[in-house]
């Protein structure tokens, strides 16, 4: 066991893991962030992202350990202050259904923005299809995106 | 009715944010603490074989190792239209993946480890892949004891066969049907297996206090139907119903893959064995695609008779299902095709056979569409190509056939009022049907492709909903029901419902998936029927709120009941336009009389919904006598697809879907609802493609190599329509339409394809090398 310490959320947090810990398995059980999902375990899925140093990464292909003295950003973090502009954008559109896959898409929907405030549709896509969605179709999804991106939008 | 303030609009879902802010905990989020136990399952190696020794030891003398069960410890059957299943296996292996034993541990991995220590010795038998195998006269038996089994009233299992059951209707004269026509086409028709693939897999915990409560939380779409059938099958051990409980928490997903009881009973009774200490069963993704329930195959044999002039003059269908180890889902699915594989069209000669056989495949069940979306394939292309020979229009065939209010069904029950016509009418014009479309790239052929929608919720005939309401201190309101909402939004509808009627914003309302224990009675969340049956009942407790609120203001203020009505939460009357009274003042602590005492308590009202009017009881021979379906949700789509005709690849350019909903409680999440399930029966067309290697092993168990949509798969438009003929029995005239969203995917695509290539495609998938291969051929001839 070792102990690493990063910045989840906002926090300094300590815990304990073994080398082959896995990221997603250790914020889950051992660190109470319950957001990222499993939903494939192989990095198919992308329920699992989180953002590492404002990166999106999937969790579930991480080693805790790699972790030591980073950033991660989780959709508890994302959300702590009240919703973001494209998370509210996607409440007012009814954009998710059974909302598994929500905390992923919004992880690498908050990317983009970051990198790219003003995607086009392409681009969303892109950014996106690396987040498996079995209920809605995506495009609710994506058409949230688009109009909380849209350039004048305003808040 | 005409000035709704709730009841259709597109409100924003009332657990929106809960989702999108990551609040949602679904099973696996819950905390259990620290006696949190793991079970490891181990699973068959063998398709079929008899278990000669099941060795445990070594992973018993594990360390961690809490214990290992297996069949042994729980010798009980359970199923939910037939018991044919055991909790573990118990002499004899039915399929690869079939659970032999659990290995339990407090921590997962220590489960894991052991349990590949636990030694299994088989003698293996002959395993039978293809239905049309299990068919045959002198096919090896795969349930020996089947004449034994206990079943529905409504199916016909044959016994000393591998005919799970056989549901016959038939209705006119066949012969003479055909004698009548002027041509007849006869074809078959192939759909493989498909997997749900919900993004949450299935997750159970148990727990078996030492009082003997046992209590289990599972991702389900039917948490009433799981309690009765723990309470059933482990009956033995001294349960009884008060002693069950389930708490279902949000679920990632169902499309019915979490319909009726699969691995929850393995928590339900492994719980028993390790008293005190909650035990976690969690499916990995492999697990999700072979050992829950898959959607059935079928080879469909189709024949229908035509007049010249494009009126149909019989029906010969013929479907063979692929319904696995298990039938005690599947043959329900089976049984549903059997009354209904006629489609939307009016027949007067019908004759249907739908045959449940058993295979060394992993057990089928319910799959969103519950076998429509498999018939209608052959059925919808079946009828592109009749119009073709008669050199009718399709969609004017369709229209020539369409079924109407009051026409004859196949069991011959009057069919429900609908806009099929509507539907079909508005299709066509949004899809531009017969406007010839052409690309600028000369390998990229256009065609567009029609389709048909229809199903009935399949559902025991006493199937029923119930609902409490009850109000707080300040008249907000808590709806107790035990529909799911497993994304479809049925939460908000229901709150919908009540606010209509009691005036009471929906923000105001909560509604949240059930305890058994607290909440009443529902079924299951299946059939696209909880809309309509639960929304009824939802609207009986409102109703019944507001009879108490008005009985209450009625007998303490001295106003006449009949002017009384209810407006933004408070009390109104017709004849005293000054009078209000705020429901918050005295829902709960009643109203004060001019004695100073108070008068009436909290309100609470409670509504059930039993379709009182079906009945399963028919003849076995033909389904006439009986009133086995509540009502068709009838709907048309169409698509316009681009093919290049070397690659084969292809791209959904435009699909239009028109669903009658007959009313839309929530016009936004029925848009979702299209647009999800269209993506979702595009996906079973085009590229999902289950493998099994020649021992029945799943070959893909993965979203590497079982490939289901990605946001870069979207059609590039979407247009759903809503068409609004009521229901007359459903809330407000609403119908179901989650499940319906799906069927036209397959035969519209084969349409289309055709359309732009001249080329028929009669099994799915329809894959790109499959489309690339076929146009090759035709282009060689
Ligand atoms: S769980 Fe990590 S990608 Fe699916
Ligand atoms: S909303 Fe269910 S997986 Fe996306």
């Amino acid at each position: 066991m070792k102990k690493i310490t990063f910045k989840l959320n906002g926090e300094l947090r300590s815990v304990y893991v073994e080398p082959e810990e896995i990221l997603l398995d250790v914020l889950r059980e051992k660190l109470g962030v319950k957001s990222p999902k499993c939903g494939c375990d192989r990095g198919d899925c992308g329920a699992c992202a989180v953002l590492l140093n404002g990166r999106s990464v999937r969790s579930c292909l991480v080693l805790a350990i790699e972790t030591d003295g980073q950033e991660i950003i989780t959709v508890e973090g994302i959300s702590k202050d009240g919703l973001s502009k494209v998370q509210n954008t996607m409440l007012d559109k009814n954009a998710f259904q059974c909302g598994f896959c929500a905390p992923g898409m919004i992880i690498s929907t908050t990317e983009l923005i970051e990198k790219n405030p003003h995607p086009n549709l392409e681009e969303i896509k892109e950014a996106l299809s690396g987040n498996l969605c079995r209920c809605t179709g995506y495009l609710p999804i994506l058409e949230s995106v688009q109009e909380a991106t849209e350039e004048g939008h305003h808040e | 009715m005409n000035d709704l303030k709730y009841v259709g609009k597109p409100s924003v879902r009332i657990d929106g944010k809960e989702k999108i802010s990551g609040a949602t905990k679904y099973t696996d989020d819950l905390e259990f603490g620290p006696n949190l136990h793991f079970a490891a399952i181990v699973e068959s190696t063998e398709a079929h074989a008899k278990i000669i020794n099941i060795d445990t030891i070594e992973a018993e003398n594990f360390p961690g190792v809490v214990g290992v069960f297996t069949g042994k410890d729980f010798p009980f059957k359970f199923g939910l239209y037939m018991k044919d299943r055991f909790i573990f296996a118990m002499d004899t292996v039915h399929y690869v993946g079939q659970q032999i034993a659990a290995v339990v541990a407090r921590d997962i991995k220590t489960a894991k480890r052991a349990a590949k220590l636990v030694k299994i010795k088989y003698e293996t038998i002959h395993a039978i892949f293809d239905q049309m195998e299990a068919l045959k006269d002198d096919a090896l038996l795969i349930h020996p004891d089947l004449g034994e089994y206990e079943h529905v009233p409504w199916f016909f299992p044959q016994a000393n066969t591998n005919i799970a059951h056989w549901r016959k209707t038939r209705r006119g004269d066949i012969t003479k049907g055909f004698e009548d026509a002027d041509y007849i086409l006869e074809d078959t028709y192939t759909v493989p297996r498909y997997a749900h693939c919900p993004l949450e897999t299935h997750a159970a915990v148990g727990l078996c206090d030492l009082s003997d409560r046992l209590t289990i939380w599972a991702s389900s779409q039917s948490p009433h139907t799981q309690r009765n059938l723990f309470a059933e099958s482990l009956a033995p051990l001294g349960f009884t119903h008060k002693d069950v409980r389930v708490i279902a928490p949000p679920i990632g997903g169902g499309f019915g893959g979490k319909a009726g009881v699969s691995m929850e009973i393995l928590a339900a009774a492994i719980a028993t064995k390790v008293k005190g200490n909650p035990v976690k069963i969690i499916w990995s993704r492999e697990q999700e695609f072979y050992n829950t329930s898959q959607r059935l195959g079928v080879i469909a044999k189709l024949k229908i008779g035509v007049k010249n002039d494009g009126t149909f003059t019989a029906i010969n269908h013929r479907l063979y299902w692929d319904t696995g180890a298990s039938a005690e889902y599947g043959a329900n699915v089976v049984n549903a095709v059997g009354l209904s594989a006629i489609g939307p069209y009016r027949f007067h000669n019908i004759s249907i056979d739908s045959v449940c056989l058993y295979t060394n495949l992993p057990p089928c069940g319910a799959y969103r569409g519950f076998g429509y979306s498999e018939f209608m394939f052959g059925l919808e292309s079946h009828i592109n190509r009749i119009a073709e020979h008669l050199n009718i229009d399709a969609v004017e065939i369709r229209k020539i056939n369409a079924i109407k209010e009051n026409d004859i069904l196949a069991y011959g029950v009057e069919m429900n009022p609908n806009g099929l016509l509507e539907c079909i009418d508005k299709v066509a014009k949004e899809i531009e049907w017969g406007k010839e479309e052409k690309s600028d790239d000369p390998n990229i052929k256009i065609g567009k492709g029609f389709s048909l929608i229809w199903k009935a919720p399949a559902m025991p005939p006493n199937a029923s909903s119930a609902a409490f309401l009850k109000f707080s201190e300040d008249g907000s309101i808590n709806i107790l029901v035990s529909g799911m909402d497993m994304g479809q939004g049925y939460l908000t509808v229901m709150a919908q419902i009540a606010a209509e009627i009691l005036a009471v914003p929906i923000s105001k309302i909560r509604t949240e998936n059930p305890d058994t224990d607290r909440n009443p009675y529902e079924w299951q969340t299946v059939a696209s029927h909880v809309t309509w049956s639960c929304g009824n009942a939802v609207r009986k407790a409102a109703i019944d709120a507001r009879d108490q609120i008005f009985e209450i203001v009625s007998r303490t203020l001295y106003l006449p009941k009949n002017m009384l009505y209810l407006e933004d939460e408070k009390v109104k009357c017709k004849t005293k336009p000054r009078f209000e009274l705020p429901l918050k003042e005295f829902v709960i602590n009643g109203i004060q009389a001019e004695d100073s005492t108070f008068k009436g308590g909290p309100i609470m009202g409670h509504g059930i919904f039993m379709p009182e009017f079906t009945s399963a009881n028919s003849d076995p021979e033909t389904s006439q006598g009986g009133h086995p379906n509540v009502h068709y949700t009838v709907g048309a789509a169409a698509i316009t697809l681009e093919v290049d005709k070397d690659s084969g690849e292809m791209h959904v350019k435009k699909a239009v879907e028109a669903l009658d909903v007959g009313k839309a409680i929530n016009p936004s999440l029925v848009k979702g609802q299209i647009t999800g399930g269209l993506l979702q029966g595009l996906a079973t067309v085009l590229y999902e493609d289950m493998r099994f290697d020649d021992k029945g092993k799943m070959l893909n168990p993965n979203f590497t190599d079982y490939k289901i949509p990605t946001a870069k798969d979207v059609p590039d438009e979407i247009v759903p329509i809503i068409v609004e003929v009521p229901q007359p029995d459903g809330p407000f005239g609403a119908r179901g339409v989650g499940e319906h969203t799906m069927i036209p995917a397959a035969p519209m695509i084969a349409n289309a394809v055709n359309d732009a290539l001249g080329i028929r495609i009669k099994s799915m998938p329809i894959t790109k090398e499959k489309v690339a291969l076929a146009n090759l051929k035709k282009e060689e001839k």
